[in-house]
Order: structure tokens, then C-alpha cells, then sequence
């Protein structure tokens, strides 16, 4: 800074003191729009930051991958006799198969079935090495939360998509993003960044498990139900 | 710009941005994301986090004990996760015991010999490096070419924790094939007990007690929910005599001097001085005799030396109801005991009145080997009621038959070796009868000349630490110039040997096991690998027949099996693909034989004079060393010096054999048992008084083997004149977990022998309690 502006700057403040007359002689005159200079740099600071955090925050906590093959459940869908149950079924012992296993594909895709690219690559990557196809899972829960699928399907009488949205009536696999820093699926914060919902499938952590319990039971159970 | 102007900017876009920062949820979002990344993400900086993987279920055996429980193994991928009774399994039908349930600590534990180690630093001092496989075996050949060339095969000796099965049989096969007789295993009341059967009843069989059916249970100190027999089964039977398995409750008297928790839960606590178990044994006899209390028909028809006897040289001997008339009157008894008399003629009325009446033996957990005149007149008591081979009592047990193997072929070094008499002097003129006597060598060895051993294996079993008079065994060890442990975990054993070939873990390996203890039916399991070799390990099977192929000429010829799983198949016979398929082979249906075929004694009776004892050469002549008695196995040291008597005692929470305790276990003893590192000894109130003793206070624990610093704890469950001390702590090997947690008990004591078995009859030794 340097001491002419210094002089103006003091100058400036005196005309303050003394009144606008005295200001009249400075070749730079301090105008009307001075005090729009702080509110302009606190707009600029607070937009930047709303833009930051709304738009820019989320593509920098999630990673995004896609899954190994492209999947449609409405091919699917159409294909099976049994529904949802021909693939995510309960296992004799009452644990559910979740996502399925290669052998539950083979079972149809010993040979391709259509044209799909997609097929073509599941076979030839999947099915002829007899590898598990390493699916991202969107609903995947930490490890310290216990769930039990035939609590909730069988006892409880929940709908599929009460928790996991209408999947089945998917056409394609859609990107799986996770968090950079817990490796969490987004599902389980859910998409809106702010953590808003406006379905149950929309998110799942365990305050949302915790409005159903009380919704359903009228309360929100024990640490232990879950937390084993 | 003005410096006005940059203020104002700067002020006013970081209030700007402040406040829009607080209108995002990044910060919301940010702290929830950090509170997961502390507990999902940040953990496997350390310590990794286990990986997902599909959840399965592996059956196996437990052989941790000779309980022989099948166990259910839950795993994620390839990570053992809990271990559980395996439900339906005819030993323990889905219970487990602390230590069983325990046992993926010992999987996982830092305890565990990662590769094959060979000692570098003074022997003992625990300073080990790793070696390759092909090298150490190549170490263990050359060291035994040596000894063979020059003529020493026989100072080869192997001690094992059994003689049981497969494995322990390729130690025998190995030592034979080799040229040394010095195949020893550790021993336990099982060997008495087996040896009290063969002398009364002949043949070699085991004893399997219909626990679940008995309702008078007469428990000479065995400790019946502390983990005698197989824990799990005699558990489960003690919850059925509880609750009433039959209409009734049954009844469960304990014999012991201290109030264990059997004694606690038992309907009647006898206090008994110790070491005077027989004498009330035969005290009860007295009175079941004298009222003809006992089973006529059972008595007259199918025992001999019941009544006095005439041999075939016209002398007349005394027969167990003279000794017994004569000898253990309720009075004469009484003052022996410390049992008033008429609670000794209450207790022998009831016992033989009941429906089912069941005497048991075993100190404890029966570790020790005890008494054989004690297991006798006990086993005499079963006799009187008539409960052999009987619903609710004790019968002979054979075991499964399996393919038998080719014949040995001995070369001359192996037979010279082979003929030299044993290091233990087991199976000499001494002590006829008695298999192995593992107590006996280290005095032998630290007393007598160097060079008696050149060389020891040990598998299955930790003799530095549970042999009795520890200093005798560290001595002993110091002796031999080449110890070899097979074990999996880095024992008190494994850490003062020269090499160590670690075995795959339990839960990591295939080997059959045989009828779990004291069960009823005969019995063969399989245990196999549940989870893959977590380290650079090789079954135990495997290394011996590699070594012997490297020995060459009839050693290796005496193991012509592709490997040790081929051996186990072929050996396993027909019964391999169910015990493949089921984990276990039994014969439900197996009956013990009725009375008249059920004794193999040269009479076939059951024989209260034992003619076997006196056909195997003792030289003893008096009628009174055949028959069961009372003879005072007298605790070492003077009662002037050592004016009380230090009993150890065994708790289930605490595994005190070759096992170490995993800290689960280590975690659920008790505060007056262990505080910190500090062991409690048990004292009555009254012992405190006399010695100047206070309660929680640290005193000084002298025995004539050793001293310890101990806590005192008092408790009016104690005979006064007695110190309670419980085994299984004072490790020294394993990890910061284990070691220097307590005493070891067995350090403070020493071996008495029985003066017919010669196995170790210990129960207790004179001690000094004094305040420091």
C-alpha cells in the first residue's frame, strides 16, 4: 500500500468527520456504492460456499464405479416363473441369498440366452472361468449392524421396495457410488446430500430403521437388536 | 485497491462464506462421515478389518480335553468366527465348555510358532529363528543318523499326551522302527482306572459310566461340573440329576476336603481328611457287608476273593469281606477320615439302597493319576451294588477296531535299541503293569549320569510345565542336548527346545480321535481342518514320515504310506466315508456283555483278590497287597517344618493341562483366585488365626519344593490345616496374556509314587503359610 493512498485513505475518513463538502476536492470520490463493496464479498463468499457444498461437495466425497455387467430386472422379471423369489430366495436355514450366486445364473446363462454385448461379456469374463461376479451392493449395511431378512420380509410383511425402492422395475444397473471416506454405498445417507427423503427407500441409516421400528412397533428397540 | 477495500473483501466473503458454509450440509455430513470413518475405516490402519465373505458352518471335534465334544464352527469366508456344540453329537448335543468355546483364541493368538523355529540363544532363553521346512527336517535326520551309527537309538524318547489313534501310533511305529523303547505319554486317573479294571476284571478296556441314568451319585472327589470326564456330558447329566431325569431327583454326595462347586451343589459335603479316600470307601464296604446291604446274587455268582479262599497249594487266603470286617470298622474309620461314624453307616445305607447307585474316582478333573488301591476299593463299592455292566453304572468300553498295520520289520540297530530297557522303568519287574511312567524320568535323568536322553520329542503334551516338581523337569531338560516339540503354540516346552516343527492347530488339520472319556459306547471321530493352515505349519503325521523316508533303509520301509492322509484313509478302513460324511462312527447299539462273560480274569469274575497283580511278579506275599486298601500315600515333607498341607485343586475356568489358558478363560476366574498377577491360596479362617494370617494379605508359601508369593483368601469351605491352591496358572511360555499370571502349583509340588502302578499318586505336600 502505498502513502498517497494512505493520505486518500485518511482523507476519506476525515471527510467522514467533517462532511462532504470538505471530500469534494479528491480526484477520487468515495461514491454511494462503497457499502456495496463488504455485501458483493459476502454474497461472492456465500454463493461460492453454497456452491461448494450443494454441488461441488458431493462429487468430490462419492467415487463412482459401475457394476461388472449390466443387469434389467424387467428383462428378468420377464424371463422367470417365480418373481423375485426365482433369484432372491430364502435359504432353507432362513438366511436370505441376497445378492445371487453365480450358480443361481448359470442355471439359465450356461450358454448365452440373446445378443446383448453385456451377456455376451458376462459368459465369457464370469460364467466360463466360474468366477463370482464381484457386484457393487447399494444397500450394503457396516458389519455392526445386524439385519435379518426374514424379520422383516416374512414376519413383518414388508414390501421389498419399502427399503429398497423399485428395483425390479429397473432397466439397467445404475452407477454405484460410494463414499471416500467410510466406503459406504450413497444409498445409506441416501442422494440428497442434505440427507432429506421423501420415501422410506430414499435412505438407510439407522435412524431410518429406527422411525420404522417406532412407527410399527412404538418404539425404537434396543441397542442389541441390531448391535449384536 | 485500498486497504479499506481489501478489508472489507476479505471480512465480508469469509462472513459470506461462513454463513453459506453453515447453509450446507457439509459439515452435517462431514462429522457423521468422520464418526464412521474412526470405527469402519480407521481400525484397519491396526489391526484390519475381517473381510465379508458367505457364512458357513464346519463340524469338527474338539480335542483340547479328552471330552472328544463335537463341535460347529461358524465362518465368514475363510475366518473361523465362534465356535459352538455341535447339536445332535452323542457326547454333548450342542454344549460347549469355556475353553472349547475359547478355543479360536488359541487359532488366532499371538501364541501360535509361525514356521518352523530353531533356538539360537542359551537354551531356554526363548531366543529363536526361523528355518525353512527342508532344513530343519534335514537337522532332525542328521542328529538321529548320528545316535543310530554310533549305537544310542535306544536314548531317542518321545512324550505324547496320549497313545491313542493314529498319530501317536506313528511315534510308537517311529521309536520301534528306529530302536528305542522310550515311547512315554503323560498319564491320567484314566491310566489307574484302567488299570484297577484290568486287575479286577480283566482285559484292557476302558471304564464308561451310565452317568445319565444313575440316581446316587458317590463322588470320591471327582469333580463333576469342573471338567472330570468329558465336561460337556457330565455337565449335562449333573443339570439331569439336578432337575430329575428319572421320577425322582437323583442324589450326588461328594467326598473331597474342600467345597469345590460340586461339593457346593451336592446334596451331601463329606469334608474328608485328604488322602483317606479309600479308607471311607472301604468303611462304607464295611457297612454295606455287615448289613448284607450288598448284591447277593451279583457277589456269590460272579466275584471271587469276596469270601476268605483256598488255593490249589492248600493255603488259605483272606478275602475282601475279613479285610474289610476286620479292618474298617465305622469306628476305625472314622478316626482316619475325620467322617463321624454315623454319618459313615448313614451315607453306606443310602448309597446301597438306592435304585441306581454309581461310585465315581478321580481327583478333580483327574489329571493326576492317583491311588490304584484307592480306584480299587472304589471301584469295589460299584461291585457290592452290583452296578457293573448294569443301566446307571460302570462297564468296560472297548474301543473301535481299525485296520491293524503291516508288521514292523526291525533291523539289528532297531532291535538291540529296541530290547534296552525303558528310561521311565515302566513295564520292568518293578512296576509290571503300569505302561509308562512319565513322572519318573526327569529325577531319573537329573540325578544320574548325563546322556541318558540324546534326544526327546514332544507332541500333544507340555512336560515343563505339567510335571509335577518343575525344577526336576527344568533340570532334566537341561540334560538332553536335543528337544524337539511339535506343538502349535509356543509352550513352556516349545520354548526350551532346540527345535520346534510346529503341527497344523487343531482347526486346521485331519486326525482321528477315540471314544471321548468315560462315555459308554465305543466311539471314533474325525477332527478336520475347519479353517486353512493360517501359518507355515505341516501335520505332525507328515514330518515323522519324512523324516523317517530321510532315515532310509527298515525305518523308512516301516512307512510306505503316500502321506498321512492315506494312512488315516486306509487305517479308518470302511468306516472312513461315514466318518467323512458324519465326523463320527458309533456303535449305539453296543451292550456291555452280561455278567457271566463280562469278566476276562483267569476266575471270570470279578476278582476283589487280584490274581493278575500277583501273576504279573510283584514280589509281594502278604494276602493284604491284593486286595483293595487303605495305604497312606504320604505327602512329602516334615510336618515340623511344614506344618500344613498344600492340596491343589482344578476349576474349569482354567485349563491346566498341555493346553494353555486363553485369556477368555483367564478373564472369568475368579477375584479370590487370581488379583492381577497374584495367585490366592484358599485357608479356613481358623489356619489364618493359628498362623498369624489376614485376609487379601500376601504370604509366603513354602513347600520342600519351592516357594511362592501368594494372597491369602478365607473361606470356612477349607478343612482347617489345609492351603487350597488352583492349578493351571503360572505359565511361563505362551505371551503377555498367559505368562507370569500366578503360580504354577505343580512348581511346589512333587511326585509321589503309587507302590504298585508307580504312576504319580500326589494329592497334596506339607507346606508353611507365613505373613510377609
Amino acid at each position: 500500500m502505498s502513502t498517497t493512498e494512505e493520505k486518500e485513505q485518511t482523507a476519506g475518513e476525515q471527510g467522514g468527520e467533517h462532511g462532504p463538502e470538505e471530500a469534494t476536492h479528491e480526484p477520487v470520490k468515495p461514491g454511494a456504492w462503497r457499502f456495496l463493496i463488504p455485501i458483493v464479498a459476502f454474497g461472492a463468499g456465500f454463493v461460492s460456499l453454497l456452491v461448494l457444498g450443494w454441488v461441488i461437495f458431493p462429487h468430490l466425497l462419492y467415487g463412482e464405479k459401475q457394476q461388472p455387467v449390466d443387469f434389467s430386472h424387467v428383462v428378468h422379471q420377464e424371463a422367470v416363473d417365480e418373481g423375485c423369489e426365482s433369484c432372491h430366495f430364502f435359504r432353507e436355514d432362513g438366511s436370505f441369498s441376497g445378492i445371487p450366486k453365480l450358480e443361481n445364473c448359470v442355471q439359465c446363462h450356461e450358454e448365452p440366452m440373446g445378443e446383448s454385448s453385456e451377456e455376451a461379456k458376462f459368459i465369457a469374463e464370469y460364467v466360463e472361468p466360474g468366477k463370482e461376479i464381484p457386484w457393487h451392493v447399494y444397500a450394503r449395511q457396516p458389519q455392526c449392524a445386524f439385519f435379518s431378512h426374514a424379520a422383516h420380509v416374512k414376519m413383518a410383511e414388508l414390501e421389498c421396495a419399502k427399503c429398497h425402492g423399485p428395483v425390479g422395475d429397473s432397466d439397467h444397473a445404475r452407477p454405484y457410488q460410494y463414499n471416500r471416506l467410510t466406503k459406504y454405498s450413497r444409498d445409506i445417507w441416501g442422494w440428497n446430500i442434505a440427507g432429506f427423503k421423501k420415501k422410506t427407500a430414499d435412505r438407510m441409516k439407522m435412524d431410518d430403521c429406527a422411525e420404522c421400528h417406532e412407527e410399527s412397533k412404538g418404539h425404537k428397540d434396543a441397542c442389541f437388536v441390531c448391535h449384536k | 485497491m485500498d486497504r479499506r477495500t481489501f478489508l472489507e473483501i476479505l471480512v465480508g466473503s469469509t462472513a459470506g462464506a461462513g454463513a453459506g458454509f453453515m447453509l450446507t450440509p457439509v459439515n452435517w455430513k462431514l462429522m457423521d462421515d468422520v464418526t464412521i470413518w474412526t470405527q469402519e475405516v480407521w481400525p484397519d490402519f491396526f489391526a484390519g478389518i475381517p473381510e465379508r465373505g458367505e457364512v458357513t458352518h464346519a463340524n469338527s471335534v474338539c480335542n483340547l480335553c479328552p471330552g472328544g465334544c463335537g463341535i460347529t464352527v461358524r465362518k465368514v469366508a475363510d475366518r473361523a468366527t465362534k465356535i459352538e456344540g455341535r447339536r445332535g453329537y452323542p457326547v454333548n448335543d450342542g454344549g460347549i465348555c469355556i475353553l472349547g468355546a475359547a478355543g479360536l483364541q488359541l487359532l488366532y493368538g499371538p501364541w501360535r510358532v509361525p514356521s518352523p523355529l530353531r533356538r539360537v540363544g542359551k537354551p531356554g532363553s526363548g531366543k529363536f529363528e526361523k528355518i525353512s521346512w527342508e532344513e530343519a527336517i534335514s537337522e532332525v535326520v542328521r542328529k538321529l543318523s548320528v545316535l543310530r551309527r554310533k549305537g544310542k537309538a535306544h536314548t531317542v524318547a518321545s512324550i505324547l499326551g496320549s497313545d491313542r489313534g493314529t498319530v501317536p501310533n506313528l511315534f510308537a511305529r517311529f521309536l520301534k522302527a528306529y530302536g528305542s523303547p522310550n515311547f512315554i505319554c503323560t498319564t491320567s486317573a484314566e491310566d489307574t482306572s484302567e488299570l484297577a479294571l484290568k486287575l479286577m476284571q480283566g482285559g484292557k478296556a476302558s471304564a464308561g459310566y451310565d452317568l445319565e441314568r444313575a440316581n446316587f451319585i458317590l463322588s470320591f472327589g471327582s469333580g463333576l461340573i469342573e471338567g472330570w470326564g468329558s465336561p460337556v456330558r457330565v455337565i449335562k447329566a449333573h443339570s439331569l440329576w439336578r432337575s430329575g431325569n428319572l421320577r425322582k431327583r437323583a442324589t450326588v454326595v461328594q467326598i473331597e476336603p474342600r467345597l469345590s462347586n460340586t461339593a457346593a451343589k451336592a446334596d451331601n459335603w463329606y469334608p474328608v481328611n485328604p488322602g483317606t479316600e479309600a479308607a471311607l470307601a472301604l468303611g462304607l464296604a464295611h457297612v454295606i457287608i455287615r448289613e448284607s446291604l450288598y448284591n447277593i446274587y451279583f457277589i456269590r455268582n460272579h466275584t471271587s476273593g469276596f469270601e476268605d479262599w483256598t488255593d490249589s497249594a492248600g493255603n488259605t487266603h483272606m478275602g475282601f469281606k475279613r479285610l474289610v470286617l476286620t479292618e474298617y470298622t465305622p469306628d476305625a474309620v472314622s478316626r482316619t477320615t475325620g467322617i463321624a461314624a454315623k454319618k459313615i453307616v448313614k451315607l453306606a445305607r443310602a448309597f446301597a439302597r438306592a435304585r441306581r447307585p454309581l461310585a465315581v474316582w478321580g481327583r478333580g478333573k483327574g489329571s493326576v493319576s492317583g491311588s490304584l488301591y484307592e480306584c480299587m476299593a472304589v471301584h469295589a463299592l460299584n461291585a457290592l451294588v452290583g452296578n457293573i455292566n448294569k443301566p446307571g453304572g460302570v462297564s468296560v468300553r472297548p474301543e473301535i477296531a481299525t485296520h491293524t498295520w503291516p508288521r514292523v520289520y526291525q533291523d539289528a540297530t532297531a532291535l538291540a535299541g529296541f530290547s534296552r530297557s525303558r528310561i521311565d522303568g515302566a513295564n520292568t519287574n518293578r512296576y509290571p503293569l503300569t505302561k509308562y511312567l512319565p513322572d519318573r524320568w526327569p529325577q531319573i535323568i537329573s540325578r544320574k549320569e548325563a546322556g541318558t536322553i540324546q534326544a526327546l520329542f514332544v507332541h500333544d503334551a507340555d512336560p515343563y510345565y505339567t510335571t509335577l516338581d518343575t525344577s526336576a523337569v527344568a533340570k532334566a531338560f537341561e540334560q538332553i542336548p536335543f528337544v524337539v516339540s511339535f506343538s502349535s503354540y509356543l509352550d513352556e516346552t516349545a520354548f526350551h527346545s532346540d527345535l520346534i516343527l510346529p503341527n497344523h492347530h487343531y482347526l486346521e488339520r485331519w486326525e482321528d480321535l477315540p471314544t471321548p472319556i468315560g462315555l459308554q459306547k465305543p466311539m471314533l471321530s474325525l477332527l478336520r481342518p475347519v479353517v486353512s493352515p493360517q501359518f507355515d505349519t505341516r501335520h505332525v503325521g507328515d514330518v515323522l514320515m519324512t523324516i523317517a523316508r530321510s532315515l532310509g533303509g527298515a525305518v523308512a520301509n516301516a512307512f510306505p504310506w503316500r502321506n498321512y492322509k492315506a494312512l488315516l484313509k486306509e487305517t479308518m478302513g470302511d468306516k472312513w466315508s461315514t466318518m467323512k460324511k458324519t465326523g463320527y462312527v458309533e456303535e449305539a447299539d453296543y451292550q456291555p456283555p452280561i455278567w457271566k462273560d463280562a469278566f476276562a480274569t483267569r476266575s471270570r469274575r470279578f476278582e476283589f483278590y487280584t490274581t493278575a497283580l500277583k501273576r504279573a511278579g510283584m514280589k509281594r506275599n502278604k494276602d493284604l497287597d491284593y486286595l483293595p486298601h487303605y495305604e497312606p500315600i504320604t505327602p512329602e515333607g516334615d510336618s515340623e517344618t511344614y506344618p500344613l498341607t498344600l492340596i491343589p485343586y482344578e476349576l474349569i475356568r482354567l485349563a491346566d493341562g498341555a493346553i494353555g489358558n486363553p485369556p477368555f478363560c483367564t478373564k472369568a476366574v475368579e477375584m479370590t483366585e487370581l488379583k492381577g498377577n497374584d495367585i490366592f491360596v484358599e485357608i479356613n479362617p481358623k489356619t489364618a488365626g493359628d498362623y498369624g494370617l489376614a485376609k487379601g494379605r500376601y504370604a509366603m508359601l513354602e513347600t520342600p519344593k519351592g516357594k511362592a508369593k501368594v494372597l491369602v483368601h478365607l473361606s470356612e469351605g477349607i478343612m482347617p490345616g489345609l492351603i487350597g491352591m488352583p492349578k493351571g496358572l503360572g505359565h511361563a511360555g505362551y505371551d503377555g496374556y498367559l505368562a507370569g499370571k500366578g503360580v504354577n502349583v505343580n512348581s511346589l509340588m512333587g511326585v509321589v509314587e503309587d507302590p504298585i502302578s508307580g504312576l504319580c499318586a500326589t494329592w497334596g505336600i506339607q507346606a508353611k503359610l507365613t505373613s510377609v
